[in-house]
């Protein structure tokens, strides 16, 4: 394998990177909506809102970006590839991640929401400044979790057919007949990107076990 | 726009997509199995007093969980022709799917395990077990028993992963779908029912492993 394969993956590199990072970006956005909507205490919106939750956390990412990108061009709107794979991981991650902070509010002792509630805060003054803040702290190893899974997730833009690093390794191993030496290096790639998230991940962990101890 | 709805193709290829089910279910179970076997062996070689066994178990574990599975097949769809085992499709993508399932099923049975107390274990000795009966029945149930909501999720995870096995043109669901749709032109239609499908599937996943624990695990804790 030469350079310039060498910088063709480098390319579909560049938009794993930019399709996690547009993904994890509005994923957290609207994940924090959902995880709030799925505490609000209202019981039909909490029923929606754990509806929307179980079917993305019980279908295949594959299925809900190829309806996700079908479903886009069926309802008029004709976008990139890309950006109906974004769509995609934004929703995905939105799912996963109200789960998660949903359980981390939950996790927040409840005589901080009374205090603030005592205190005549407003709901949003509450939550901003008083849940949510702490909510975070204990959510922060699984956040990061499941940003990798949601890394190695864009790897699934491949099969809708967008040039990500997963593709450019496909294109390459098809060019050069090289099959293993290029799905190890893409392989590599992406372990570089995770392999840091991960060790960090399960280093806040071992902190915040120890100082709850 | 006037797009109209047509589930013709869907309906007409209903009988294949029912039969993909089941697909999806063998190499669901058998990669699950697979899983379970690699788990237990890898807490084994990760809990040995051979330093480099323990290492190459937390170097595997950690390559397998940085990189997407996607990559994971693909790289063992090429490889294992090179080592000499000309395999179909569908027993590859069992055995992507175990290697897959066994670093995470490592990590989660390991915790289990450690969760063990080591008096449990030196009365078990004490009392005349044998070292594989200790393992078998003190250290191995009550770990399973502990860690089993969290190893039910991570395998409805597996059952869904099974979709990128498709990849490599396993026989599952997602590959029969994707022909159906590229007979039809019926993308929206096909891919809309066929996830419905999946959900039912991950349902039905779920209720298997309740109703596991129930039967398994159901002995009182005290």
């Amino acid at each position: 394998m030469g350079q310039d394969e060498f910088l063709f993956l480098l390319m579909g590199l560049k938009w794993t990177v930019a399709l996690s990072v547009v993904g994890f970006v509005c994923g957290c956005i609207a994940g924090l909506g959902i995880a709030l909507a799925r505490t609000c205490g209202s019981r039909p919106v909490e029923t929606v809102v754990s509806g929307y939750i179980a079917i993305f956390q019980g279908t295949p990412l594959l299925m809900q970006l190829f309806v996700v990108y079908y479903g886009l061009a069926l309802i008029g709107i004709k976008v990139d590839a890309w950006v109906a794979v974004s769509v995609g991981l934004t929703l995905h991650a939105s799912a996963y991640l109200g789960e998660i902070w949903r359980g981390a509010i939950e996790a927040v002792p409840k005589g901080q929401t009374e205090a603030s509630k005592a205190l005549a805060l407003s709901y949003v003054s509450r939550m901003k400044d008083v849940v949510l803040p702490q909510a975070l702290r204990i959510s922060l190893p699984a956040t990061i979790g499941f940003l990798v899974q949601l890394i190695k997730g864009t790897s699934l833009a491949s099969i809708v057919g967008f040039t990500e690093l997963t593709r450019a390794g496909n294109i390459i191993s098809n060019q050069i007949f090289q099959p293993l030496t290029v799905f190890g290096i893409v392989g590599i790639l992406y372990f570089i990107m995770c392999c840091p998230l991960t060790i960090y991940g399960a280093h806040l962990e071992r902190k915040f076990a120890a100082s709850a101890r | 726009m006037n797009y109209t709805l047509d589930f013709t193709p869907v309906i007409e290829g209903m009988p294949n997509l029912l039969t993909a089910c089941l697909g999806t279910f063998v190499l669901a179970i058998c990669g699950m199995l697979l899983a379970t076997v690699i788990g237990i062996g890898g807490v084994v070689l990760r809990t040995s007093k051979i330093k480099a066994l323990r290492w190459l178990v937390i170097g595997f574990v950690e390559i397998i969980r940085n990189t997407p599975f996607l990559v994971q097949i693909f790289f063992i769809y090429f490889a294992l022709p090179l080592a000499g085992l000309r395999l179909d499709p569908t027993p590859t993508a069992i055995i992507a799917l175990g290697i897959n399932g066994g670093a995470y099923a490592i990590e989660i049975i390991r915790g289990g395990v450690q969760s063990i107390s080591k008096g449990q274990v030196e009365a078990g000795l004490a009392l005349g077990l044998h070292k594989a009966q200790v393992f078998r029945l003190i250290v191995l149930k009550p770990a399973l028993r502990a860690i089993f909501p969290s190893l039910t999720s991570q395998f409805v995870l597996l059952t869904l992963t099974t979709s990128i096995a498709s990849a490599i043109s396993a026989y599952e669901l997602t590959s029969v779908s994707q022909r159906i749709e590229s007979d039809s032109f019926r993308s929206f239609e096909v891919y809309f029912t066929v996830t419905a499908f999946y959900l039912v599937i991950s349902w039905l996943m779920m209720r298997l492993f309740a109703f596991f624990s129930a039967r398994y695990f159901a002995y009182p804790v005290k």
